[in-house]
Protein backbone atom coordinates (compact mmCIF):
# COMPACT_ATOMS: atom_id res chain seq x y z
CA UNK A 1 0.00 0.00 0.00
CA UNK A 2 1.30 3.56 -0.86
CA UNK A 3 2.09 6.28 1.69
CA UNK A 4 0.06 8.31 -0.51
CA UNK A 5 -3.13 5.79 -0.71
CA UNK A 6 -2.62 5.34 3.23
CA UNK A 7 -3.04 9.06 3.20
CA UNK A 8 -6.48 8.85 1.47
CA UNK A 9 -7.91 6.54 3.49
CA UNK A 10 -7.29 8.43 6.75
CA UNK A 11 -8.37 11.55 5.45
CA UNK A 12 -11.93 10.15 4.19
CA UNK A 13 -11.90 7.87 7.90
CA UNK A 14 -11.99 11.28 9.96
CA UNK A 15 -14.01 12.91 7.30
CA UNK A 16 -16.99 10.36 7.40
CA UNK A 17 -16.88 10.58 11.39
CA UNK A 18 -16.93 14.79 11.01
CA UNK A 19 -19.59 13.50 8.93
CA UNK A 20 -21.40 11.65 10.76
CA UNK A 21 -21.25 13.81 13.96
CA UNK A 22 -22.97 16.66 11.94
CA UNK A 23 -25.38 14.45 10.29
CA UNK A 24 -26.34 13.51 14.21
CA UNK A 25 -26.33 17.32 15.20
CA UNK A 26 -28.73 18.54 12.67
CA UNK A 27 -30.74 15.66 13.28
CA UNK A 28 -31.23 16.63 16.78
CA UNK A 29 -32.06 19.97 15.67
CA UNK A 30 -34.40 18.85 13.45
CA UNK A 31 -36.20 16.92 16.05
CA UNK A 32 -36.21 19.76 18.45
CA UNK A 33 -37.66 22.37 16.24
CA UNK A 34 -40.27 19.63 15.02
CA UNK A 35 -41.62 18.94 18.05
CA UNK A 36 -41.56 22.85 19.31
CA UNK A 37 -43.18 24.64 16.64
CA UNK A 38 -46.34 23.15 16.31
CA UNK A 39 -46.59 25.25 19.83
CA UNK A 40 -47.04 28.55 17.69
CA UNK A 41 -50.26 28.10 16.58
CA UNK A 42 -51.57 27.83 20.11
CA UNK A 43 -49.87 31.00 21.38
CA UNK A 44 -47.40 33.40 19.26
CA UNK A 45 -44.23 33.62 19.26
CA UNK A 46 -44.66 37.02 21.11
CA UNK A 47 -46.72 35.51 23.89
CA UNK A 48 -44.63 32.60 24.71
CA UNK A 49 -41.01 34.81 24.41
CA UNK A 50 -42.66 37.17 26.88
CA UNK A 51 -45.68 35.49 28.31
CA UNK A 52 -45.24 36.35 31.93
CA UNK A 53 -47.71 33.41 33.07
CA UNK A 54 -46.54 29.85 33.20
CA UNK A 55 -49.26 27.62 33.87
CA UNK A 56 -48.98 24.88 31.40
CA UNK A 57 -51.56 22.61 32.65
CA UNK A 58 -54.85 24.51 33.68
CA UNK A 59 -57.26 25.24 31.50
CA UNK A 60 -57.28 27.57 29.66
CA UNK A 61 -53.38 26.96 29.60
CA UNK A 62 -50.85 29.87 29.54
CA UNK A 63 -47.40 29.35 27.84
CA UNK A 64 -45.29 32.63 28.69
CA UNK A 65 -41.90 31.66 29.82
CA UNK A 66 -40.56 35.34 30.49
CA UNK A 67 -40.02 34.39 33.72
CA UNK A 68 -37.86 31.30 33.07
CA UNK A 69 -35.77 32.91 30.49
CA UNK A 70 -35.21 35.38 33.32
CA UNK A 71 -34.03 33.12 35.64
CA UNK A 72 -31.54 31.48 33.48
CA UNK A 73 -29.96 35.02 33.15
CA UNK A 74 -29.70 35.95 36.23
CA UNK A 75 -28.31 32.94 37.44
CA UNK A 76 -25.67 32.84 34.98
CA UNK A 77 -25.22 36.36 35.51
CA UNK A 78 -24.46 36.07 39.30
CA UNK A 79 -22.80 32.58 38.94
CA UNK A 80 -20.50 34.01 36.19
CA UNK A 81 -19.91 36.92 38.60
CA UNK A 82 -18.54 34.67 41.19
CA UNK A 83 -17.03 31.64 38.84
CA UNK A 84 -15.20 34.16 37.11
CA UNK A 85 -12.69 36.12 38.71
CA UNK A 86 -11.91 32.46 40.68
CA UNK A 87 -11.40 30.84 37.69
CA UNK A 88 -9.28 33.68 35.98
CA UNK A 89 -7.03 34.58 39.60
CA UNK A 90 -6.39 30.91 40.14
CA UNK A 91 -5.24 29.88 36.49
CA UNK A 92 -3.29 32.88 36.75
CA UNK A 93 -1.67 31.69 40.12
CA UNK A 94 -1.25 27.89 38.82
CA UNK A 95 0.05 29.05 35.49
CA UNK A 96 2.22 32.02 36.81
CA UNK A 97 2.97 32.22 39.99
CA UNK A 98 2.80 29.07 42.27
CA UNK A 99 5.84 26.97 42.92
CA UNK A 100 6.02 23.68 40.93
CA UNK A 101 5.18 22.10 43.94
CA UNK A 102 2.05 24.03 44.85
CA UNK A 103 1.38 23.61 40.75
CA UNK A 104 1.37 19.86 41.29
CA UNK A 105 -1.08 20.28 43.72
CA UNK A 106 -3.62 22.62 42.69
CA UNK A 107 -3.69 21.48 38.81
CA UNK A 108 -5.63 18.51 39.87
CA UNK A 109 -7.67 19.58 42.82
CA UNK A 110 -9.19 22.07 40.45
CA UNK A 111 -9.57 19.57 37.77
CA UNK A 112 -11.34 17.58 40.69
CA UNK A 113 -14.12 19.84 40.99
CA UNK A 114 -14.79 19.44 37.67
CA UNK A 115 -15.38 15.26 38.11
CA UNK A 116 -17.86 16.14 40.98
CA UNK A 117 -21.45 14.89 39.36
CA UNK A 118 -23.58 17.70 39.47
CA UNK A 119 -26.31 15.50 41.22
CA UNK A 120 -23.54 15.69 44.03
CA UNK A 121 -23.25 19.30 44.49
CA UNK A 122 -27.15 20.06 44.08
CA UNK A 123 -27.61 17.97 46.86
CA UNK A 124 -24.87 19.45 48.53
CA UNK A 125 -26.45 22.64 47.86
CA UNK A 126 -29.72 21.75 48.80
CA UNK A 127 -28.70 20.12 52.93
CA UNK A 128 -26.12 22.01 53.91
CA UNK A 129 -25.82 25.52 51.63
CA UNK A 130 -29.16 26.21 52.19
CA UNK A 131 -30.38 25.69 55.54
CA UNK A 132 -26.79 27.69 56.11
CA UNK A 133 -28.19 30.43 53.93
CA UNK A 134 -31.35 30.58 55.79
CA UNK A 135 -29.93 30.68 59.27
CA UNK A 136 -27.13 33.17 58.73
CA UNK A 137 -29.05 35.62 56.24
CA UNK A 138 -32.40 34.98 58.29
CA UNK A 139 -34.30 34.23 55.21
CA UNK A 140 -37.42 32.58 54.57
CA UNK A 141 -35.63 30.14 52.06
CA UNK A 142 -32.23 28.61 51.40
CA UNK A 143 -33.16 27.65 47.47
CA UNK A 144 -32.62 31.25 45.96
CA UNK A 145 -30.74 32.86 43.11
CA UNK A 146 -27.23 33.02 45.78
CA UNK A 147 -27.58 29.47 46.32
CA UNK A 148 -27.67 28.40 43.01
CA UNK A 149 -25.22 30.58 41.62
CA UNK A 150 -22.49 29.75 44.31
CA UNK A 151 -23.09 25.76 43.44
CA UNK A 152 -23.34 26.65 39.19
CA UNK A 153 -19.66 28.47 40.26
CA UNK A 154 -18.17 25.69 41.55
CA UNK A 155 -18.80 23.79 38.65
CA UNK A 156 -17.72 26.64 36.22
CA UNK A 157 -14.34 27.10 37.81
CA UNK A 158 -12.24 24.14 36.57
CA UNK A 159 -14.09 25.13 32.97
CA UNK A 160 -12.69 28.71 33.10
CA UNK A 161 -9.66 27.62 35.53
CA UNK A 162 -8.60 25.19 32.83
CA UNK A 163 -9.26 26.75 29.27
CA UNK A 164 -7.69 30.10 30.64
CA UNK A 165 -4.25 28.06 32.54
CA UNK A 166 -4.31 26.87 28.32
CA UNK A 167 -4.42 30.29 26.66
CA UNK A 168 -1.92 31.80 29.58
CA UNK A 169 0.45 28.77 29.30
CA UNK A 170 0.43 29.48 25.67
CA UNK A 171 1.72 32.85 25.85
CA UNK A 172 5.56 33.44 23.95
CA UNK A 173 8.20 33.00 26.42
CA UNK A 174 9.77 35.75 24.75
CA UNK A 175 7.42 38.06 25.87
CA UNK A 176 7.64 37.59 29.44
CA UNK A 177 11.28 37.89 28.88
CA UNK A 178 10.97 40.71 26.67
CA UNK A 179 9.22 42.25 29.59
CA UNK A 180 11.64 41.26 32.49
CA UNK A 181 14.61 42.78 30.32
CA UNK A 182 12.91 46.22 30.15
CA UNK A 183 12.89 46.21 34.22
CA UNK A 184 9.27 45.40 34.67
CA UNK A 185 8.20 43.63 38.11
CA UNK A 186 6.19 40.26 38.08
CA UNK A 187 2.83 41.99 38.73
CA UNK A 188 3.26 44.34 35.57
CA UNK A 189 4.16 41.70 33.26
CA UNK A 190 1.01 39.80 34.52
CA UNK A 191 -1.04 42.05 33.99
CA UNK A 192 0.03 44.15 31.23
CA UNK A 193 1.56 41.22 29.51
CA UNK A 194 0.34 38.02 29.73
CA UNK A 195 -2.82 38.70 30.69
CA UNK A 196 -3.55 40.86 27.65
CA UNK A 197 -1.94 38.48 24.98
CA UNK A 198 -4.13 35.50 26.40
CA UNK A 199 -6.96 37.60 26.37
CA UNK A 200 -8.91 35.67 23.63
CA UNK A 201 -8.34 32.49 25.24
CA UNK A 202 -9.53 33.41 28.36
CA UNK A 203 -12.94 35.17 26.74
CA UNK A 204 -13.27 32.03 25.29
CA UNK A 205 -13.30 30.14 28.72
CA UNK A 206 -15.18 32.56 30.23
CA UNK A 207 -18.24 32.13 27.92
CA UNK A 208 -17.87 28.47 27.94
CA UNK A 209 -17.72 28.52 31.73
CA UNK A 210 -20.97 30.61 31.27
CA UNK A 211 -22.60 28.04 28.57
CA UNK A 212 -22.04 25.34 31.19
CA UNK A 213 -23.74 27.76 33.69
CA UNK A 214 -26.57 28.25 31.55
CA UNK A 215 -27.29 24.39 30.21
CA UNK A 216 -27.04 23.27 33.36
CA UNK A 217 -30.23 20.67 34.79
CA UNK A 218 -29.54 19.04 37.79
CA UNK A 219 -28.42 21.81 40.20
CA UNK A 220 -30.73 24.16 39.05
CA UNK A 221 -33.22 21.19 39.43
CA UNK A 222 -32.47 20.96 42.88
CA UNK A 223 -31.11 24.23 44.70
CA UNK A 224 -33.04 27.20 42.52
CA UNK A 225 -36.47 26.80 44.29
CA UNK A 226 -38.14 26.51 40.87
CA UNK A 227 -40.41 29.42 41.38
CA UNK A 228 -41.76 30.56 37.85
CA UNK A 229 -42.04 34.65 38.74
CA UNK A 230 -39.85 37.11 37.99
CA UNK A 231 -37.46 37.97 40.94
CA UNK A 232 -37.26 40.66 43.32
CA UNK A 233 -34.65 40.38 45.25
CA UNK A 234 -31.32 37.55 44.98
CA UNK A 235 -32.63 36.06 48.06
CA UNK A 236 -35.77 35.00 45.81
CA UNK A 237 -36.07 31.70 44.25
CA UNK A 238 -35.95 31.12 40.23
CA UNK A 239 -37.21 28.54 38.28
CA UNK A 240 -34.25 28.47 35.10
CA UNK A 241 -35.32 26.92 31.50
CA UNK A 242 -33.82 23.27 31.86
CA UNK A 243 -35.62 22.75 35.76
CA UNK A 244 -38.63 23.12 33.56
CA UNK A 245 -38.49 20.95 31.04
CA UNK A 246 -36.47 18.32 32.80
CA UNK A 247 -39.02 18.61 35.69
CA UNK A 248 -42.49 18.75 33.47
CA UNK A 249 -41.00 16.55 30.27
CA UNK A 250 -41.89 13.15 32.27
CA UNK A 251 -45.43 13.73 33.22
CA UNK A 252 -46.26 16.25 30.04
CA UNK A 253 -49.05 13.93 27.63
CA UNK A 254 -47.07 13.32 24.63
CA UNK A 255 -47.50 15.58 21.47
CA UNK A 256 -49.70 17.69 23.90
CA UNK A 257 -49.42 21.57 24.41
CA UNK A 258 -47.72 21.26 27.10
CA UNK A 259 -45.15 19.01 25.18
CA UNK A 260 -44.87 21.20 22.26
CA UNK A 261 -43.67 24.00 24.59
CA UNK A 262 -41.31 22.53 26.25
CA UNK A 263 -39.41 21.46 23.51
CA UNK A 264 -40.27 25.00 22.23
CA UNK A 265 -38.43 26.21 25.40
CA UNK A 266 -35.46 23.76 25.01
CA UNK A 267 -35.49 25.59 21.29
CA UNK A 268 -35.11 28.98 23.04
CA UNK A 269 -32.17 27.37 25.49
CA UNK A 270 -30.73 26.53 22.39
CA UNK A 271 -30.90 29.57 20.66
CA UNK A 272 -29.12 31.16 23.98
CA UNK A 273 -26.28 28.51 24.34
CA UNK A 274 -25.59 29.30 20.27
CA UNK A 275 -25.62 33.01 20.70
CA UNK A 276 -22.95 32.39 23.54
CA UNK A 277 -20.77 30.00 21.65
CA UNK A 278 -20.98 32.60 18.94
CA UNK A 279 -19.65 35.61 20.75
CA UNK A 280 -16.93 33.44 22.04
CA UNK A 281 -16.05 32.14 18.33
CA UNK A 282 -16.13 36.09 17.31
CA UNK A 283 -13.94 36.90 20.63
CA UNK A 284 -10.98 34.50 20.45
CA UNK A 285 -10.78 34.96 16.59
CA UNK A 286 -10.83 38.82 16.78
CA UNK A 287 -8.29 38.93 19.58
CA UNK A 288 -6.25 36.22 18.35
CA UNK A 289 -2.52 36.52 18.99
CA UNK A 290 -0.84 34.88 16.31
CA UNK A 291 2.12 34.51 17.87
CA UNK A 292 5.42 36.79 18.54
CA UNK A 293 5.96 37.59 14.85
CA UNK A 294 2.87 39.87 14.29
CA UNK A 295 4.47 42.52 17.26
CA UNK B 1 -5.26 -21.20 30.26
CA UNK B 2 -7.35 -20.65 27.47
CA UNK B 3 -9.41 -23.60 27.82
CA UNK B 4 -10.16 -22.85 31.48
CA UNK B 5 -11.52 -19.16 29.83
CA UNK B 6 -13.38 -21.02 26.52
CA UNK B 7 -14.95 -22.99 29.28
CA UNK B 8 -16.10 -19.65 31.60
CA UNK B 9 -17.12 -18.17 28.59
CA UNK B 10 -19.34 -21.12 27.70
CA UNK B 11 -20.78 -20.93 31.17
CA UNK B 12 -21.92 -17.52 31.21
CA UNK B 13 -23.64 -18.26 27.45
CA UNK B 14 -25.35 -20.82 29.03
CA UNK B 15 -26.39 -19.00 32.10
CA UNK B 16 -27.82 -15.71 30.41
CA UNK B 17 -29.64 -18.36 27.74
CA UNK B 18 -31.30 -20.19 31.00
CA UNK B 19 -32.40 -16.47 32.88
CA UNK B 20 -33.32 -15.29 29.60
CA UNK B 21 -35.50 -17.87 28.68
CA UNK B 22 -38.31 -16.91 31.41
CA UNK B 23 -40.69 -14.36 30.51
CA UNK B 24 -40.17 -10.51 31.10
CA UNK B 25 -42.51 -7.97 32.42
CA UNK B 26 -42.01 -4.24 31.55
CA UNK B 27 -43.20 -1.52 33.90
CA UNK B 28 -42.75 1.57 33.12
CA UNK B 29 -44.17 5.23 35.17
CA UNK B 30 -45.32 7.10 37.89
CA UNK B 31 -42.47 7.78 40.87
CA UNK B 32 -45.48 7.69 42.99
CA UNK B 33 -46.45 4.13 42.37
CA UNK B 34 -43.08 2.91 41.83
CA UNK B 35 -42.36 2.09 45.53
CA UNK B 36 -45.63 -0.35 45.52
CA UNK B 37 -44.68 -1.95 42.28
CA UNK B 38 -41.05 -2.05 42.78
CA UNK B 39 -42.61 -4.26 46.41
CA UNK B 40 -45.15 -6.03 44.52
CA UNK B 41 -42.60 -7.04 41.83
CA UNK B 42 -39.58 -8.50 44.23
CA UNK B 43 -42.63 -10.42 45.79
CA UNK B 44 -43.93 -11.83 42.92
CA UNK B 45 -40.25 -13.08 41.28
CA UNK B 46 -39.69 -14.40 44.41
CA UNK B 47 -42.69 -16.75 43.82
CA UNK B 48 -42.36 -16.89 39.81
CA UNK B 49 -38.46 -17.21 39.83
CA UNK B 50 -38.99 -17.81 36.13
CA UNK B 51 -40.48 -14.09 35.57
CA UNK B 52 -38.09 -11.20 35.13
CA UNK B 53 -39.83 -8.33 35.84
CA UNK B 54 -37.81 -4.67 34.56
CA UNK B 55 -39.06 -1.40 36.07
CA UNK B 56 -38.40 2.17 35.98
CA UNK B 57 -39.64 5.24 36.85
CA UNK B 58 -39.96 8.36 34.69
CA UNK B 59 -43.70 9.96 35.40
CA UNK B 60 -47.34 9.01 34.24
CA UNK B 61 -46.90 10.70 31.23
CA UNK B 62 -43.94 8.87 30.40
CA UNK B 63 -45.42 5.44 31.32
CA UNK B 64 -48.53 6.17 28.98
CA UNK B 65 -46.30 7.36 26.46
CA UNK B 66 -44.44 4.05 26.55
CA UNK B 67 -47.43 1.77 26.34
CA UNK B 68 -49.20 3.67 23.43
CA UNK B 69 -45.27 3.05 21.54
CA UNK B 70 -46.21 -0.80 22.89
CA UNK B 71 -42.75 -0.81 24.81
CA UNK B 72 -44.02 -1.25 28.19
CA UNK B 73 -46.28 -4.32 29.17
CA UNK B 74 -47.45 -1.88 32.23
CA UNK B 75 -48.25 1.23 32.78
CA UNK B 76 -47.97 2.89 36.33
CA UNK B 77 -50.02 6.18 36.61
CA UNK B 78 -51.03 8.30 39.38
CA UNK B 79 -54.03 9.72 37.44
CA UNK B 80 -56.48 8.41 35.05
CA UNK B 81 -55.51 8.38 31.42
CA UNK B 82 -56.09 12.03 29.64
CA UNK B 83 -58.80 12.38 26.18
CA UNK B 84 -55.78 13.38 24.37
CA UNK B 85 -53.80 10.13 25.41
CA UNK B 86 -56.80 7.85 24.50
CA UNK B 87 -57.20 9.79 21.36
CA UNK B 88 -53.50 9.23 20.22
CA UNK B 89 -53.48 5.40 22.19
CA UNK B 90 -56.68 4.62 19.74
CA UNK B 91 -55.22 5.96 16.44
CA UNK B 92 -51.62 4.33 17.38
CA UNK B 93 -53.82 0.93 17.60
CA UNK B 94 -53.47 0.03 21.61
CA UNK B 95 -56.36 0.04 24.09
CA UNK B 96 -55.28 1.65 27.56
CA UNK B 97 -57.08 -0.85 29.85
CA UNK B 98 -57.12 0.93 33.68
CA UNK B 99 -56.42 -1.56 36.77
CA UNK B 100 -57.19 0.55 40.12
CA UNK B 101 -54.16 -0.97 42.43
CA UNK B 102 -54.19 1.17 45.26
CA UNK B 103 -55.32 4.40 46.84
CA UNK B 104 -52.79 7.22 47.64
CA UNK B 105 -54.01 10.19 50.40
CA UNK B 106 -52.14 13.59 50.15
CA UNK B 107 -50.78 14.98 53.37
CA UNK B 108 -49.65 18.43 53.62
CA UNK B 109 -46.14 18.71 56.06
CA UNK B 110 -44.86 21.28 57.78
CA UNK B 111 -41.17 21.55 59.84
CA UNK B 112 -41.51 19.63 63.04
CA UNK B 113 -41.19 22.75 64.73
CA UNK B 114 -44.31 24.67 63.37
CA UNK B 115 -47.02 24.76 66.04
CA UNK B 116 -49.42 25.07 63.77
CA UNK B 117 -51.38 21.15 63.36
CA UNK B 118 -54.67 21.94 62.10
CA UNK B 119 -56.02 23.76 58.39
CA UNK B 120 -59.04 24.05 56.51
CA UNK B 121 -59.05 22.99 52.94
CA UNK B 122 -60.32 27.23 52.37
CA UNK B 123 -57.24 28.08 54.24
CA UNK B 124 -54.59 25.47 51.63
CA UNK B 125 -56.61 26.93 49.41
CA UNK B 126 -55.43 30.61 50.18
CA UNK B 127 -52.31 29.67 51.03
CA UNK B 128 -51.50 27.74 47.45
CA UNK B 129 -52.70 30.71 45.85
CA UNK B 130 -50.52 33.49 47.55
CA UNK B 131 -53.56 35.16 49.32
CA UNK B 132 -52.72 34.26 52.88
CA UNK B 133 -48.52 35.05 53.38
CA UNK B 134 -48.05 34.74 57.17
CA UNK B 135 -47.96 32.09 59.41
CA UNK B 136 -50.08 34.22 62.06
CA UNK B 137 -52.82 34.43 59.99
CA UNK B 138 -53.89 31.02 60.59
CA UNK B 139 -52.53 30.85 64.28
CA UNK B 140 -48.79 30.34 63.74
CA UNK B 141 -46.05 32.36 64.32
CA UNK B 142 -45.21 35.64 62.13
CA UNK B 143 -43.33 34.21 59.44
CA UNK B 144 -43.58 34.34 55.89
CA UNK B 145 -45.20 30.95 54.54
CA UNK B 146 -42.59 29.73 51.95
CA UNK B 147 -45.47 27.32 49.75
CA UNK B 148 -43.86 24.71 48.36
CA UNK B 149 -45.62 22.36 45.84
CA UNK B 150 -45.11 19.57 43.01
CA UNK B 151 -44.32 21.04 39.28
CA UNK B 152 -47.75 21.45 37.46
CA UNK B 153 -47.54 18.66 35.54
CA UNK B 154 -46.99 15.70 38.00
CA UNK B 155 -50.07 13.75 39.34
CA UNK B 156 -49.93 14.40 42.91
CA UNK B 157 -49.83 18.12 41.81
CA UNK B 158 -52.96 17.51 39.45
CA UNK B 159 -54.89 16.25 42.63
CA UNK B 160 -53.95 18.40 44.97
CA UNK B 161 -55.00 21.58 42.42
CA UNK B 162 -58.79 19.60 42.19
CA UNK B 163 -59.49 19.03 45.61
CA UNK B 164 -57.62 22.16 47.60
CA UNK B 165 -56.97 24.86 45.15
CA UNK B 166 -60.50 24.25 43.20
CA UNK B 167 -58.52 24.97 39.73
CA UNK B 168 -57.37 28.16 41.04
CA UNK B 169 -54.02 28.51 40.13
CA UNK B 170 -51.35 28.77 42.07
CA UNK B 171 -49.18 31.37 43.31
CA UNK B 172 -46.23 31.88 40.76
CA UNK B 173 -43.69 32.42 43.54
CA UNK B 174 -44.84 29.14 44.69
CA UNK B 175 -41.09 26.61 44.85
CA UNK B 176 -41.58 23.50 42.58
CA UNK B 177 -40.00 20.36 43.46
CA UNK B 178 -39.69 17.61 41.29
CA UNK B 179 -40.01 14.88 43.23
CA UNK B 180 -42.04 13.90 46.74
CA UNK B 181 -38.74 13.48 48.16
CA UNK B 182 -37.53 16.79 47.27
CA UNK B 183 -40.94 17.79 49.20
CA UNK B 184 -39.60 16.20 52.27
CA UNK B 185 -36.27 17.26 51.93
CA UNK B 186 -37.22 20.72 51.50
CA UNK B 187 -39.51 21.19 54.40
CA UNK B 188 -37.16 18.97 57.12
CA UNK B 189 -34.93 21.97 56.52
CA UNK B 190 -37.34 24.97 56.48
CA UNK B 191 -39.31 25.99 59.60
CA UNK B 192 -41.00 28.81 57.01
CA UNK B 193 -42.38 26.28 54.75
CA UNK B 194 -45.43 23.98 53.80
CA UNK B 195 -45.74 21.00 51.17
CA UNK B 196 -48.02 17.54 50.54
CA UNK B 197 -46.55 14.70 49.78
CA UNK B 198 -48.20 10.70 49.20
CA UNK B 199 -48.72 9.35 52.11
CA UNK B 200 -46.00 6.45 51.07
CA UNK B 201 -43.13 9.28 51.34
CA UNK B 202 -44.14 10.83 55.18
CA UNK B 203 -40.95 9.70 57.84
CA UNK B 204 -40.30 11.41 60.81
CA UNK B 205 -38.54 14.30 59.91
CA UNK B 206 -41.29 16.38 58.92
CA UNK B 207 -45.16 17.53 60.49
CA UNK B 208 -48.41 16.29 59.08
CA UNK B 209 -51.12 18.79 59.53
CA UNK B 210 -54.79 17.44 59.70
CA UNK B 211 -56.75 18.65 57.36
CA UNK B 212 -59.83 20.18 59.14
CA UNK B 213 -59.51 18.13 62.10
CA UNK B 214 -59.08 15.31 60.23
CA UNK B 215 -55.84 12.97 59.93
CA UNK B 216 -54.79 11.17 57.02
CA UNK B 217 -54.34 7.68 57.85
CA UNK B 218 -55.24 4.18 56.33
CA UNK B 219 -58.47 4.51 57.76
CA UNK B 220 -59.54 8.08 56.75
CA UNK B 221 -58.41 7.55 53.59
CA UNK B 222 -60.34 4.06 53.11
CA UNK B 223 -63.09 5.01 54.54
CA UNK B 224 -63.18 8.52 52.26
CA UNK B 225 -63.54 10.47 55.68
CA UNK B 226 -60.04 12.06 54.33
CA UNK B 227 -60.79 14.12 51.84
CA UNK B 228 -58.03 14.30 49.49
CA UNK B 229 -57.16 10.83 48.40
CA UNK B 230 -56.76 9.67 44.89
CA UNK B 231 -56.56 5.88 43.01
CA UNK B 232 -53.59 4.79 41.69
CA UNK B 233 -53.59 3.22 38.67
CA UNK B 234 -51.86 0.01 36.26
CA UNK B 235 -52.40 0.71 32.99
CA UNK B 236 -52.22 -2.91 29.77
CA UNK B 237 -52.73 -2.47 26.51
CA UNK B 238 -56.18 -4.21 26.28
CA UNK B 239 -57.02 -6.93 28.81
CA UNK B 240 -54.01 -8.08 30.31
CA UNK B 241 -53.19 -11.82 29.21
CA UNK B 242 -50.69 -14.89 30.35
CA UNK B 243 -47.90 -13.17 33.60
CA UNK B 244 -49.32 -9.94 32.90
CA UNK B 245 -52.27 -10.46 33.71
CA UNK B 246 -51.16 -12.66 36.88
CA UNK B 247 -48.86 -10.00 37.76
CA UNK B 248 -52.11 -7.65 38.04
CA UNK B 249 -54.42 -10.30 40.27
CA UNK B 250 -51.36 -10.56 42.50
CA UNK B 251 -51.22 -6.77 42.72
CA UNK B 252 -54.85 -6.65 43.93
CA UNK B 253 -54.73 -9.71 46.00
CA UNK B 254 -54.82 -9.85 49.21
CA UNK B 255 -51.05 -10.62 49.67
CA UNK B 256 -50.65 -7.76 47.25
CA UNK B 257 -52.35 -5.16 49.26
CA UNK B 258 -50.59 -6.16 51.83
CA UNK B 259 -47.65 -4.75 49.93
CA UNK B 260 -49.10 -2.05 49.19
CA UNK B 261 -50.04 -1.15 53.28
CA UNK B 262 -46.40 -2.10 53.87
CA UNK B 263 -45.18 0.36 51.36
CA UNK B 264 -47.28 3.27 53.55
CA UNK B 265 -50.27 3.38 50.38
CA UNK B 266 -53.88 2.47 51.31
CA UNK B 267 -55.10 -0.86 50.45
CA UNK B 268 -58.19 -1.13 48.03
CA UNK B 269 -60.04 -2.96 50.81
Amino acid sequence: MSRKFKEIIIKNVFFFFALVSIFILGLIVVFLFREGLPIFKVVSVKDFIFGNEWYPTYDPPDFGIWPLIVGSIIVTLFSSLIAVPLGILSAIYVSEIASPLMKEILKPAIELLAGLPSVVLGFFGMVVLAPWLQETFDLPTGLNIVNVSIILAIMAVPTISSISEDALYSVPREFKEASYALGATRFETIAKVIVPAALSGISTAVILGMARAIGETMVVLMVAGGAAAIPESIFDSVRPMPASIVAEMGEAPFQSDHYHALFATGAALFFMTLFFNLIADYISTKFKEVGSATL
Amino acid sequence: MMRVLVLSFMCLMLGWGAASAGETIVIKGSTTVLPVAQAAAEAYMKKHPEVNISLSGGGSGNGIKALIDKSTDIANTSRFIKGKEIKLAVEKGSYPVPHRVAIDAIVPIVHPENPVTDLTIEQMSLIYQGKIKNWKEVGGKDKRIVVVSRDTSSGTYEVWAKKVLHKARVTPRAQLQASNGAIVQVISKNSYAIGYIGLGYLNRSVKTIKVSGIEATVQTALSGTYPIARPLFMFTNGWPKGTVSDFINFVVSPEGQKIVKKEGFVPLY
